[in-house]
Protein backbone atom coordinates (compact mmCIF):
# COMPACT_ATOMS: atom_id res chain seq x y z
CA UNK A 1 0.00 0.00 0.00
CA UNK A 2 2.39 2.38 1.22
CA UNK A 3 4.87 1.42 -2.13
CA UNK A 4 1.80 1.82 -4.18
CA UNK A 5 1.34 5.46 -2.88
CA UNK A 6 5.34 6.04 -3.08
CA UNK A 7 5.38 4.94 -6.52
CA UNK A 8 2.32 7.19 -7.69
CA UNK A 9 4.04 10.00 -5.74
CA UNK A 10 7.51 9.14 -7.57
CA UNK A 11 5.71 10.03 -10.97
CA UNK A 12 4.03 12.95 -10.18
CA UNK A 13 7.40 14.05 -8.86
CA UNK A 14 9.06 13.34 -11.96
CA UNK A 15 6.44 14.57 -14.06
CA UNK A 16 6.12 18.06 -12.25
CA UNK A 17 9.48 18.74 -11.13
CA UNK A 18 11.60 16.09 -12.54
CA UNK A 19 13.26 14.08 -9.53
CA UNK A 20 14.74 11.10 -10.42
CA UNK A 21 11.91 8.12 -8.92
CA UNK A 22 14.79 6.41 -7.60
CA UNK A 23 15.28 9.86 -5.47
CA UNK A 24 11.72 10.11 -4.37
CA UNK A 25 12.59 8.20 -0.77
CA UNK A 26 10.34 8.97 2.43
CA UNK A 27 13.32 10.58 4.18
CA UNK A 28 13.80 13.38 1.62
CA UNK A 29 12.49 16.67 2.26
CA UNK A 30 10.77 18.14 -0.88
CA UNK A 31 12.33 22.03 -0.49
CA UNK A 32 15.67 20.87 1.17
CA UNK A 33 16.94 17.37 -1.04
CA UNK A 34 14.45 17.45 -4.06
CA UNK A 35 14.91 21.25 -4.73
CA UNK A 36 10.59 21.29 -5.43
CA UNK A 37 9.76 25.02 -5.21
CA UNK A 38 6.27 26.64 -3.22
CA UNK A 39 4.68 26.80 -6.52
CA UNK A 40 5.33 23.35 -8.01
CA UNK A 41 4.49 22.05 -4.18
CA UNK A 42 1.03 23.29 -5.13
CA UNK A 43 1.06 21.44 -8.53
CA UNK A 44 1.92 18.17 -6.69
CA UNK A 45 -1.27 18.82 -3.84
CA UNK A 46 -3.49 19.13 -7.77
CA UNK A 47 -2.00 15.96 -8.99
CA UNK A 48 -2.05 14.00 -5.62
CA UNK A 49 -5.63 14.74 -5.76
CA UNK A 50 -6.16 13.12 -9.24
CA UNK A 51 -4.43 10.46 -8.69
CA UNK A 52 -5.10 9.00 -5.10
CA UNK A 53 -8.52 11.78 -4.67
CA UNK A 54 -7.27 13.23 -1.65
CA UNK A 55 -7.30 16.42 -1.46
CA UNK A 56 -4.83 18.47 0.49
CA UNK A 57 -6.19 21.64 2.45
CA UNK A 58 -3.60 24.86 1.65
CA UNK A 59 -2.97 24.26 5.88
CA UNK A 60 -1.88 21.16 6.05
CA UNK A 61 0.01 21.84 2.64
CA UNK A 62 2.59 23.47 4.75
CA UNK A 63 3.58 20.61 7.11
CA UNK A 64 4.03 18.17 4.41
CA UNK A 65 7.84 18.48 4.58
CA UNK A 66 8.78 14.75 3.40
CA UNK A 67 7.92 12.09 0.79
CA UNK A 68 7.30 10.23 3.86
CA UNK A 69 5.02 13.07 5.26
CA UNK A 70 2.97 12.97 1.77
CA UNK A 71 2.91 9.16 1.70
CA UNK A 72 1.52 8.98 5.21
CA UNK A 73 -1.10 12.37 4.42
CA UNK A 74 -2.38 10.13 1.63
CA UNK A 75 -2.55 6.48 3.76
CA UNK A 76 -4.34 7.80 5.86
CA UNK A 77 -6.92 10.36 4.06
CA UNK A 78 -7.33 7.47 0.99
CA UNK A 79 -11.14 6.56 0.95
CA UNK B 1 33.32 58.49 -34.89
CA UNK B 2 34.17 55.55 -33.07
CA UNK B 3 35.59 55.14 -30.04
CA UNK B 4 36.48 52.97 -26.98
CA UNK B 5 33.59 53.38 -25.58
CA UNK B 6 30.97 52.71 -28.44
CA UNK B 7 28.56 49.60 -27.71
CA UNK B 8 29.70 46.34 -29.84
CA UNK B 9 27.69 43.61 -30.83
CA UNK B 10 29.94 40.22 -29.27
CA UNK B 11 27.13 37.99 -29.52
CA UNK B 12 23.93 36.58 -31.47
CA UNK B 13 21.18 34.12 -30.43
CA UNK B 14 17.67 33.06 -32.13
CA UNK B 15 15.63 30.79 -33.04
CA UNK B 16 12.63 31.72 -35.65
CA UNK B 17 10.68 30.40 -38.63
CA UNK B 18 13.74 29.67 -40.61
CA UNK B 19 16.02 27.79 -38.06
CA UNK B 20 16.58 26.98 -34.90
CA UNK B 21 19.96 29.27 -34.52
CA UNK B 22 21.32 32.17 -36.33
CA UNK B 23 23.26 30.39 -38.92
CA UNK B 24 20.84 27.90 -40.25
CA UNK B 25 18.03 31.31 -39.95
CA UNK B 26 20.98 33.18 -41.94
CA UNK B 27 21.52 30.33 -44.34
CA UNK B 28 17.79 29.88 -45.23
CA UNK B 29 17.61 33.67 -45.28
CA UNK B 30 20.17 34.24 -48.04
CA UNK B 31 18.58 30.94 -49.90
CA UNK B 32 15.73 32.54 -50.43
CA UNK B 33 13.43 29.95 -48.22
CA UNK B 34 10.22 30.72 -46.72
CA UNK B 35 8.96 30.42 -43.05
CA UNK B 36 5.64 30.29 -43.82
CA UNK B 37 2.90 27.90 -43.53
CA UNK B 38 -0.49 27.05 -43.64
CA UNK B 39 -1.98 25.82 -40.43
CA UNK B 40 -3.36 22.75 -40.18
CA UNK B 41 -5.23 22.64 -36.50
CA UNK B 42 -8.82 22.26 -36.13
CA UNK B 43 -9.69 25.78 -35.16
CA UNK B 44 -7.76 27.38 -38.10
CA UNK B 45 -10.99 26.10 -40.31
CA UNK B 46 -13.34 29.01 -39.36
CA UNK B 47 -9.87 31.63 -39.23
CA UNK B 48 -9.92 34.54 -42.12
CA UNK B 49 -6.22 34.44 -42.13
CA UNK B 50 -4.94 30.62 -42.24
CA UNK B 51 -0.98 31.47 -42.40
CA UNK B 52 1.34 31.53 -39.89
CA UNK B 53 5.49 31.24 -40.09
CA UNK B 54 5.92 28.72 -36.70
CA UNK B 55 9.25 27.86 -35.42
CA UNK B 56 11.42 25.63 -37.22
CA UNK B 57 12.71 24.10 -34.20
CA UNK B 58 10.79 22.78 -31.04
CA UNK B 59 11.84 25.13 -28.44
CA UNK B 60 10.71 21.68 -26.41
CA UNK B 61 13.61 19.96 -28.49
CA UNK B 62 15.95 23.11 -26.93
CA UNK B 63 15.52 22.80 -23.38
CA UNK B 64 14.93 20.67 -20.45
CA UNK B 65 11.45 19.38 -20.13
CA UNK B 66 10.89 20.40 -16.66
CA UNK B 67 11.94 23.61 -17.26
CA UNK B 68 10.22 24.21 -20.30
CA UNK B 69 6.77 23.09 -18.19
CA UNK B 70 7.48 26.23 -16.34
CA UNK B 71 7.72 28.85 -19.28
CA UNK B 72 5.36 30.09 -21.65
CA UNK B 73 6.51 29.48 -25.28
CA UNK B 74 7.24 33.23 -25.37
CA UNK B 75 9.85 32.56 -22.44
CA UNK B 76 11.01 29.39 -23.66
CA UNK B 77 12.26 30.89 -27.11
CA UNK B 78 13.72 33.66 -24.99
CA UNK B 79 15.66 31.50 -23.25
CA UNK B 80 16.82 29.65 -26.55
CA UNK B 81 18.06 32.96 -27.78
CA UNK B 82 19.46 34.10 -25.14
CA UNK B 83 21.53 31.07 -24.28
CA UNK B 84 22.74 31.13 -27.82
CA UNK B 85 23.96 34.46 -27.86
CA UNK B 86 25.08 34.57 -24.27
CA UNK B 87 27.38 31.37 -25.11
CA UNK B 88 28.55 32.96 -28.18
CA UNK B 89 30.00 36.02 -26.21
CA UNK B 90 31.95 34.15 -24.19
CA UNK B 91 30.96 36.96 -21.46
CA UNK B 92 30.24 34.32 -19.02
CA UNK B 93 34.09 33.81 -18.53
CA UNK B 94 34.66 37.03 -18.67
CA UNK B 95 34.78 38.01 -15.04
CA UNK B 96 31.82 40.29 -15.35
CA UNK B 97 30.13 40.97 -12.20
CA UNK B 98 26.75 39.98 -12.02
CA UNK B 99 25.61 42.68 -10.24
CA UNK B 100 27.16 44.73 -14.08
CA UNK B 101 25.04 41.97 -16.39
CA UNK B 102 21.92 43.48 -17.62
CA UNK B 103 19.29 41.95 -19.56
CA UNK B 104 16.51 44.52 -21.94
CA UNK B 105 14.06 41.86 -23.78
CA UNK B 106 10.87 42.90 -25.11
CA UNK B 107 7.29 41.37 -25.95
CA UNK B 108 4.32 42.38 -28.29
CA UNK B 109 2.20 40.60 -26.34
CA UNK B 110 3.88 38.39 -23.77
CA UNK B 111 2.35 35.20 -22.17
CA UNK B 112 -1.27 35.02 -23.91
CA UNK B 113 -0.94 31.22 -24.79
CA UNK B 114 -1.00 30.48 -20.91
CA UNK B 115 -3.09 33.29 -20.49
CA UNK B 116 -5.90 31.97 -23.28
CA UNK B 117 -4.92 28.06 -22.03
CA UNK B 118 -5.25 28.73 -18.58
CA UNK B 119 -8.71 30.83 -18.91
CA UNK B 120 -9.99 27.51 -20.90
CA UNK B 121 -8.74 25.42 -17.66
CA UNK B 122 -10.75 28.16 -15.46
CA UNK B 123 -13.88 27.19 -17.77
CA UNK B 124 -13.94 23.78 -17.65
CA UNK B 125 -12.28 22.55 -14.64
CA UNK B 126 -12.74 25.72 -12.30
CA UNK B 127 -10.61 28.10 -10.11
CA UNK B 128 -8.51 25.44 -8.59
CA UNK B 129 -6.98 23.27 -11.16
CA UNK B 130 -5.92 26.97 -12.45
CA UNK B 131 -1.85 26.50 -13.13
CA UNK B 132 0.33 28.14 -10.11
CA UNK B 133 2.41 29.22 -12.52
CA UNK B 134 -0.07 31.51 -14.24
CA UNK B 135 0.99 34.56 -13.79
CA UNK B 136 4.65 34.43 -13.87
CA UNK B 137 3.96 32.87 -17.25
CA UNK B 138 1.36 35.44 -18.33
CA UNK B 139 3.78 38.67 -17.71
CA UNK B 140 5.24 40.33 -20.26
CA UNK B 141 8.29 40.73 -17.93
CA UNK B 142 8.20 37.13 -17.85
CA UNK B 143 10.60 36.50 -21.06
CA UNK B 144 13.40 39.09 -19.76
CA UNK B 145 13.17 37.60 -16.20
CA UNK B 146 13.64 33.83 -17.36
CA UNK B 147 16.79 35.33 -19.33
CA UNK B 148 17.82 37.23 -16.38
CA UNK B 149 17.91 33.80 -14.50
CA UNK B 150 18.66 31.93 -16.83
CA UNK B 151 22.32 34.19 -17.42
CA UNK B 152 22.61 35.02 -13.62
CA UNK B 153 22.14 38.90 -14.36
CA UNK B 154 21.53 40.90 -11.54
CA UNK B 155 22.47 44.43 -12.62
CA UNK B 156 18.63 44.87 -13.33
CA UNK B 157 15.55 43.05 -15.86
CA UNK B 158 13.90 45.32 -18.04
CA UNK B 159 10.92 44.74 -20.10
CA UNK B 160 9.65 47.44 -22.97
CA UNK B 161 6.60 47.06 -24.47
CA UNK B 162 5.41 48.76 -27.80
CA UNK B 163 4.05 46.51 -29.67
CA UNK B 164 6.22 45.59 -32.94
CA UNK B 165 8.61 47.53 -31.72
CA UNK B 166 9.52 45.89 -28.81
CA UNK B 167 12.38 44.00 -29.66
CA UNK B 168 14.14 47.47 -31.28
CA UNK B 169 13.36 49.28 -27.92
CA UNK B 170 15.25 47.13 -26.17
CA UNK B 171 17.85 47.30 -28.11
CA UNK B 172 17.99 51.11 -27.64
CA UNK B 173 17.68 50.73 -23.54
CA UNK B 174 20.31 48.38 -23.54
CA UNK B 175 22.56 51.43 -25.22
CA UNK B 176 21.52 53.63 -23.10
CA UNK B 177 22.42 51.28 -20.11
CA UNK B 178 25.78 51.09 -21.21
CA UNK B 179 26.21 54.72 -22.08
CA UNK B 180 25.03 55.38 -18.68
CA UNK B 181 27.58 52.99 -17.03
CA UNK B 182 24.63 51.29 -15.27
CA UNK B 183 26.42 47.90 -16.66
CA UNK B 184 29.10 46.39 -18.39
CA UNK B 185 27.38 43.53 -20.44
CA UNK B 186 23.70 43.61 -21.25
CA UNK B 187 21.84 41.25 -22.73
CA UNK B 188 19.26 42.10 -25.29
CA UNK B 189 16.50 40.93 -27.57
CA UNK B 190 12.46 40.62 -28.23
CA UNK B 191 10.70 37.07 -28.09
CA UNK B 192 7.06 36.25 -29.19
CA UNK B 193 5.13 33.59 -29.45
CA UNK B 194 1.37 34.18 -30.10
CA UNK B 195 0.53 31.56 -32.41
CA UNK B 196 -3.67 30.91 -31.01
CA UNK B 197 -6.80 31.23 -32.34
CA UNK B 198 -7.52 34.53 -30.12
CA UNK B 199 -4.51 37.14 -31.61
CA UNK B 200 -4.82 35.45 -35.52
CA UNK B 201 -8.47 36.36 -35.08
CA UNK B 202 -8.21 39.69 -33.48
CA UNK B 203 -4.96 40.87 -36.10
CA UNK B 204 -7.76 39.67 -38.81
CA UNK B 205 -10.52 41.38 -37.54
CA UNK B 206 -8.27 44.23 -38.04
CA UNK B 207 -7.81 43.54 -42.21
CA UNK B 208 -4.27 43.78 -40.65
CA UNK B 209 -3.20 40.25 -41.72
CA UNK B 210 -3.06 38.07 -45.23
CA UNK B 211 -5.55 36.18 -46.49
CA UNK B 212 -3.30 34.96 -49.50
CA UNK B 213 -4.22 31.12 -47.87
CA UNK B 214 -3.33 28.97 -50.79
CA UNK B 215 -0.16 30.72 -51.33
CA UNK B 216 1.67 30.49 -47.78
CA UNK B 217 4.92 31.24 -48.90
CA UNK B 218 4.10 34.16 -50.95
CA UNK B 219 1.92 35.54 -48.46
CA UNK B 220 4.50 37.94 -47.08
CA UNK B 221 5.09 40.20 -49.97
CA UNK B 222 6.56 43.55 -48.78
CA UNK B 223 6.35 46.58 -50.99
CA UNK B 224 4.56 44.43 -53.91
CA UNK B 225 1.64 45.75 -55.52
CA UNK B 226 -0.64 42.58 -54.58
CA UNK B 227 0.73 42.34 -50.74
CA UNK B 228 -2.32 42.28 -49.04
CA UNK B 229 -1.51 41.90 -45.00
CA UNK B 230 1.59 40.45 -42.84
CA UNK B 231 1.87 36.70 -41.73
CA UNK B 232 2.41 36.01 -38.05
CA UNK B 233 5.84 34.74 -36.83
CA UNK B 234 6.76 33.44 -33.56
CA UNK B 235 10.31 33.06 -32.28
CA UNK B 236 12.99 35.02 -30.46
CA UNK B 237 16.45 37.05 -31.56
CA UNK B 238 19.10 38.15 -28.85
CA UNK B 239 22.36 40.02 -29.07
CA UNK B 240 24.55 40.90 -26.17
CA UNK B 241 26.16 44.22 -25.84
CA UNK B 242 29.19 45.48 -24.10
CA UNK B 243 31.68 48.64 -24.86
CA UNK B 244 34.08 48.38 -26.92
CA UNK B 245 36.68 48.40 -25.11
CA UNK B 246 35.81 45.73 -22.77
CA UNK B 247 35.26 43.85 -25.78
CA UNK B 248 39.03 44.47 -27.04
CA UNK B 249 40.40 43.62 -23.63
CA UNK B 250 38.71 40.14 -23.23
CA UNK B 251 39.43 39.52 -26.82
CA UNK B 252 36.26 39.15 -27.92
CA UNK B 253 34.54 38.80 -31.52
CA UNK B 254 32.67 41.88 -32.69
CA UNK B 255 30.35 41.17 -35.19
CA UNK B 256 28.89 45.09 -35.08
CA UNK B 257 29.14 48.22 -33.86
CA UNK B 258 25.84 49.94 -32.34
CA UNK B 259 26.46 53.10 -32.77
CA UNK B 260 22.99 55.00 -32.38
CA UNK B 261 19.31 55.01 -31.83
CA UNK B 262 16.31 56.82 -31.82
CA UNK B 263 13.12 56.76 -30.59
CA UNK B 264 9.79 59.16 -31.58
CA UNK B 265 5.91 58.44 -31.53
CA UNK B 266 3.81 59.56 -34.40
CA UNK B 267 0.74 61.06 -32.07
CA UNK B 268 -1.61 60.73 -34.82
CA UNK B 269 -3.20 57.70 -34.62
CA UNK B 270 -3.27 54.11 -32.30
CA UNK B 271 -2.71 51.76 -35.23
CA UNK B 272 -2.02 53.65 -38.60
CA UNK B 273 0.94 54.86 -39.57
CA UNK B 274 1.62 58.46 -39.81
CA UNK B 275 0.89 58.49 -44.33
CA UNK B 276 3.85 60.05 -44.91
CA UNK B 277 6.15 58.37 -42.33
CA UNK B 278 6.75 61.60 -40.48
CA UNK B 279 7.31 59.78 -37.10
CA UNK B 280 9.70 56.97 -38.30
CA UNK B 281 12.33 59.67 -40.73
CA UNK B 282 12.42 61.51 -37.39
CA UNK B 283 13.65 58.09 -35.63
CA UNK B 284 15.68 57.45 -38.39
CA UNK B 285 17.44 61.10 -38.74
CA UNK B 286 17.64 61.18 -34.79
CA UNK B 287 19.50 57.72 -35.01
CA UNK B 288 22.09 58.89 -37.29
CA UNK B 289 22.69 61.87 -35.28
CA UNK B 290 23.21 59.77 -32.22
CA UNK B 291 25.58 57.75 -34.07
CA UNK B 292 27.40 60.78 -35.49
CA UNK B 293 26.73 59.54 -39.44
CA UNK B 294 24.65 61.13 -42.35
CA UNK B 295 22.72 60.18 -44.50
CA UNK B 296 25.19 59.36 -47.64
CA UNK B 297 27.30 56.82 -44.81
CA UNK B 298 23.94 54.71 -44.83
CA UNK B 299 24.13 51.72 -47.29
CA UNK B 300 21.37 49.62 -45.98
CA UNK B 301 18.28 50.04 -44.60
CA UNK B 302 16.59 46.56 -43.56
CA UNK B 303 13.28 47.55 -43.37
CA UNK B 304 9.91 47.23 -41.08
CA UNK B 305 8.01 46.41 -43.89
CA UNK B 306 5.61 44.09 -42.62
CA UNK B 307 3.46 43.42 -46.15
CA UNK B 308 0.43 45.57 -45.05
CA UNK B 309 -0.86 47.93 -47.47
CA UNK B 310 -0.75 50.91 -45.41
CA UNK B 311 2.30 50.47 -43.50
CA UNK B 312 5.17 49.47 -46.35
CA UNK B 313 4.04 52.92 -48.69
CA UNK B 314 4.57 55.12 -45.09
CA UNK B 315 8.01 53.42 -44.32
CA UNK B 316 9.61 53.97 -47.78
CA UNK B 317 8.52 57.41 -47.80
CA UNK B 318 9.68 57.65 -44.08
CA UNK B 319 12.83 55.92 -45.54
CA UNK B 320 13.18 58.51 -48.82
CA UNK B 321 13.17 61.40 -46.58
CA UNK B 322 15.59 60.47 -43.88
CA UNK B 323 18.13 58.63 -45.90
CA UNK B 324 17.58 59.03 -49.72
CA UNK B 325 17.02 56.56 -52.13
CA UNK B 326 20.87 55.04 -52.13
CA UNK B 327 20.45 52.85 -50.01
CA UNK B 328 19.70 49.05 -50.21
CA UNK B 329 16.72 48.40 -48.62
CA UNK B 330 15.65 44.77 -47.78
CA UNK B 331 12.19 43.29 -45.92
CA UNK B 332 13.13 40.22 -44.66
CA UNK B 333 9.81 39.73 -43.28
CA UNK B 334 9.07 38.74 -46.31
CA UNK B 335 10.18 35.04 -45.17
CA UNK B 336 10.15 35.16 -41.87
CA UNK B 337 6.89 36.61 -41.46
CA UNK B 338 6.26 39.10 -38.78
CA UNK B 339 7.66 38.11 -35.53
CA UNK B 340 5.82 41.36 -34.00
CA UNK B 341 8.02 41.82 -30.58
CA UNK B 342 10.56 39.63 -31.63
CA UNK B 343 10.86 41.41 -34.99
CA UNK B 344 12.98 44.33 -34.18
CA UNK B 345 15.39 41.82 -32.22
CA UNK B 346 15.33 39.46 -35.22
CA UNK B 347 16.26 42.52 -37.84
CA UNK B 348 18.62 44.10 -36.11
CA UNK B 349 20.85 40.75 -35.77
CA UNK B 350 20.54 40.23 -39.61
CA UNK B 351 21.31 44.10 -40.35
CA UNK B 352 24.65 43.16 -37.94
CA UNK B 353 25.19 39.99 -40.31
CA UNK B 354 24.64 42.13 -43.31
CA UNK B 355 27.32 44.65 -41.99
CA UNK B 356 29.85 41.72 -41.24
CA UNK B 357 29.40 39.53 -44.92
CA UNK B 358 28.98 42.44 -46.86
CA UNK B 359 26.06 40.83 -48.31
CA UNK B 360 21.98 42.53 -48.43
CA UNK B 361 19.43 39.87 -48.35
CA UNK B 362 16.91 39.94 -51.04
CA UNK B 363 12.90 40.87 -50.44
CA UNK B 364 11.31 37.60 -51.23
CA UNK B 365 7.78 37.85 -53.32
CA UNK B 366 9.10 41.22 -54.85
CA UNK B 367 7.49 40.73 -57.93
CA UNK B 368 5.68 43.85 -58.64
CA UNK B 369 6.67 46.78 -56.73
CA UNK B 370 4.34 49.27 -55.66
CA UNK B 371 3.62 52.34 -58.16
CA UNK B 372 3.84 54.30 -54.63
CA UNK B 373 6.51 56.75 -55.66
CA UNK B 374 8.57 56.72 -52.62
CA UNK B 375 8.47 52.61 -53.16
CA UNK B 376 9.59 52.76 -56.85
CA UNK B 377 12.05 55.65 -55.75
CA UNK B 378 14.05 53.59 -53.41
CA UNK B 379 16.29 50.34 -53.81
CA UNK B 380 14.79 47.67 -52.94
CA UNK B 381 16.90 44.10 -53.16
CA UNK B 382 15.23 41.62 -54.86
CA UNK B 383 15.32 37.60 -56.56
CA UNK B 384 18.53 37.62 -55.04
CA UNK B 385 21.11 38.49 -51.93
CA UNK B 386 23.14 41.30 -53.45
CA UNK B 387 26.90 42.09 -52.48
CA UNK B 388 27.95 45.89 -51.34
CA UNK B 389 30.41 47.57 -49.75
CA UNK B 390 28.67 48.56 -46.38
CA UNK B 391 29.82 50.54 -43.65
CA UNK B 392 26.81 51.91 -41.94
CA UNK B 393 23.03 50.30 -41.94
CA UNK B 394 19.72 51.57 -40.16
CA UNK B 395 16.95 48.84 -39.19
CA UNK B 396 13.74 50.27 -38.43
CA UNK B 397 11.11 49.11 -36.28
CA UNK B 398 7.36 50.27 -35.92
CA UNK B 399 4.50 49.23 -33.54
CA UNK B 400 0.75 49.85 -32.84
CA UNK B 401 0.31 52.98 -30.59
CA UNK B 402 2.67 54.99 -32.88
CA UNK B 403 6.28 53.75 -31.81
CA UNK B 404 8.90 54.56 -34.06
CA UNK B 405 12.34 53.13 -33.37
CA UNK B 406 15.48 53.10 -35.48
CA UNK B 407 18.75 51.63 -34.78
CA UNK B 408 22.01 52.31 -36.62
CA UNK B 409 24.81 49.37 -37.11
CA UNK B 410 28.45 50.09 -38.79
CA UNK B 411 31.24 47.76 -39.05
CA UNK B 412 33.17 46.26 -36.40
Amino acid sequence: MSEDIQAGLAEILEEVAGVAPADATPEKSFTEDLDVDSLSMVEIATAVEDKFGVAIPDDELGNIKTVGDAISFIQKNKG
Amino acid sequence: MSSNDDAVVTGLGATTPLGGDVASTWDALLAGRSGVRRLDDEWVKEMPAQLAATLAVEPSEQIDRVRARRLDRSQQVAVVAAEQAWAESGAADAGVAPERIAVVFGTGIGGAMTLLGQDDVLEAKGAKRVSPFTIPMLMPNGPAAAVGLAIGARGGVHAPVSACASGAEAIRWGLDLLRFDRADVVLVGGAEAVVHPLPMAGFAAMRAMSTRNDEPGRASRPFDKGRDGFVLGEGAAALVLERASSAQARGARVHARLAGAGATADGYDLVAPHPEGEGAARAITAALRDAGLSPADIGHVNAHATSTPVGDTAEAAAIRSSVGEHALVAATKSQTGHLLGAAGALEAVFTVLALREQVVPATANLDDPDDDAAVQALDIVRHEPRKASLSAAVNDSFGFGGHNLALVFTTA
